[in-house]
């Protein structure tokens, strides 16, 4: 009897199509009105407090430096879904309500701006001390060496990882469900709470973050390959 | 033209650069020579301030800073300007094309317009033979090519004092002689310059002085035909024939 629901009869797989079509559009209005902008937005934010972060936790202002190390520690030291709920469920009981989808960008953008400091940080390391001397040689102060010569260098070194971070972002904003964002699983959940349809349902989701990934995947290459030719992959950067 | 008096450089407890007196006249070429770890290269970066001196007055055309007191990092880079430095290894900007190289100095520190350093970018590059390479990156350029376009980088800022820091030790020795050619013509034009270099021809052509220094003090200086015939000091005579074998 029971074996007998979850077979794949004739009449389930009809079902299942017709759950398909009717779904398949809110499934995807969910990914090009919320996943999307939502991974956008929080990822260009994100960008501008991670440089900013990577900067201060190199100065020489131990201040800067500590503030810096804090805000990554606690943004890394914590899962994200705590701090979501901090944001949206937490925040209210002190009298400050924020909608969903700002506060799934505050979220988003707070951890995209700890995770990817690291990354523009080590970016910046790397770029060997003698770009910094010529630049100084030529005249230029700490900004203009830091804006003219190491950040340009420094972006293209971090270019992989960074589009590694957006790509897993795009699937982290799934999360952004359990504080209400309309976002294409929380489109999934409702979906399936009509109809029961879990396992074909949540799979239909999964399809839709992975066509956007693997679309991201095939730019990220074209884009690496444009930087090689660009700097040379042979010690362009050495 | 420079003047350096009472210099010192230490690097935690070592003293790199112990008291040295120099003084340049516009328009000469001063040759550095000593041994490895000897101080030319800090002795030269104190010149432009890529490392800070612990103590003595520089001056430059006039400009002073005396580093027994407190220093301005805008009195540091307005006397930076004086200078131009050309690096052992290169440091040019991949990032940028050749004439990327030069022109960045002249729009982000300058201010000249795009139009106007593409202009003094061609002259210079066509100077240093580099005409046809203008559009190449670094990575596409031999290590001569790449240095001659560091020296028309330099030159671009209009500095009082070139500054090489042994500018061909990096490079295949088929490739030296144009860089030294680029160096002797600016010489020639009454450039002043301050060359650490092991180069002895081009010491014994080009250098109006060579000074040997030793363990971070002026051990020796003189014309090149006196320092290399008829060395004084003993450490200045054994440096210069392990140099000859
Ligand atoms: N940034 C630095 N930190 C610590 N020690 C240094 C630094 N730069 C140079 N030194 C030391 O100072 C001494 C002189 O170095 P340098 O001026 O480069 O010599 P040279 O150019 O004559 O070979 C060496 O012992 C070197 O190890
Ligand atoms: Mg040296």
């Amino acid at each position: 009897m029971y074996l007998n629901t979850i077979a794949l009869s004739p009449e389930r797989i009809q079902r299942f199509q017709e759950i398909a079509s009717t779904s398949i559009g809110p499934l995807i209005e969910g990914a090009i009105k919320y996943t999307i902008p939502l991974a956008i937005i929080a990822f260009s934010i994100g960008l501008i407090i991670a440089i900013f972060t990577a900067l201060a936790r190199i100065s020489s202002s131990k201040f800067l430096r500590a503030i810096a190390r804090v805000y990554v520690s606690i943004i890394r030291g914590t899962p994200l879904l705590v701090q979501l709920f901090i944001i949206f469920y937490g925040l209210p009981t002190i009298g400050i309500t924020i909608d969903p989808f700002p506060s799934a960008i505050i979220g988003f953008s707070l951890n995209v701006g700890a995770y990817a400091s690291e990354i523009i940080r080590a970016a910046i390391l790397s770029i060997p001390k003698g770009q910094w001397e010529a630049a100084y040689s030529i005249g230029m102060n700490y900004s203009q060496a830091l804006r003219k010569i190491v950040l340009p260098q420094a972006a293209r070194v971090s270019v992989p990882p960074l589009s590694n971070s957006f790509i897993g972002l795009v699937k982290d904003t799934s999360l952004a469900a359990t504080i209400l964002v309309a976002e294409t699983f929380r489109r999934a959940q409702e979906i399936a709470s009509m109809n029961y349809e879990f396992l074909f349902v949540y799979v239909m989701a999964a399809l839709v973050y992975w066509v956007i990934c693997f679309i991201l995947s095939i730019i990220q290459g074209r884009i690496e390959i444009r930087l090689d030719r660009v700097v040379g992959k042979t010690g362009g950067l050495s | 033209m420079i003047s350096i008096q009472g210099l010192k450089k230490s690097f935690g407890s070592q003293e790199v650069i112990k008291n040295v007196d120099l003084e340049i006249e516009q328009g000469k070429v001063v040759v550095i020579i000593g041994p490895s770890g000897s101080g030319k290269s800090t002795l030269l970066r104190c010149l432009n301030v890529l490392e800070t001196p612990n103590g003595g007055v520089l001056s430059i055309d006039g400009q002073k800073l005396d580093f027994n007191s407190a220093v301005s990092k805008k009195s540091i880079s307005a006397f930076r300007r004086l200078t131009g430095m050309v690096f052992q290894s290169y440091n040019l900007f991949p990032h940028l094309t050749t004439t990327g190289n030069v022109t960045e100095g002249l729009t982000t520190v300058k201010g000249l317009s795009r139009k106007e350093a593409v202009k003094k970018a061609e002259l210079l590059l066509d100077k240093v033979g580099l005409a046809e390479h203008k559009d190449k990156y670094s990575f596409q350029l031999s290590g001569g090519q790449q240095q001659r376009v560091a020296i028309a980088r330099a030159l671009a800022m209009d500095p009082k004092v070139m500054l090489f820091d042994e500018p061909t030790s990096a490079l295949d020795p088929e490739l030296v002689g144009e860089v030294l050619r680029v160096m002797k013509d600016l010489a020639h034009e009454g450039m002043t310059m301050a060359v650490v270099t092991h180069e002895m021809r081009f010491a014994k052509e080009v250098a109006d002085e060579v000074i040997f220094i030793d363990q971070g003090v002026i051990v020796e200086r003189g014309a090149p035909a006196e320092i290399f015939n008829y060395p004084k000091h003993e450490r200045t005579k054994k440096f210069l024939s392990l140099l000859q074998v």
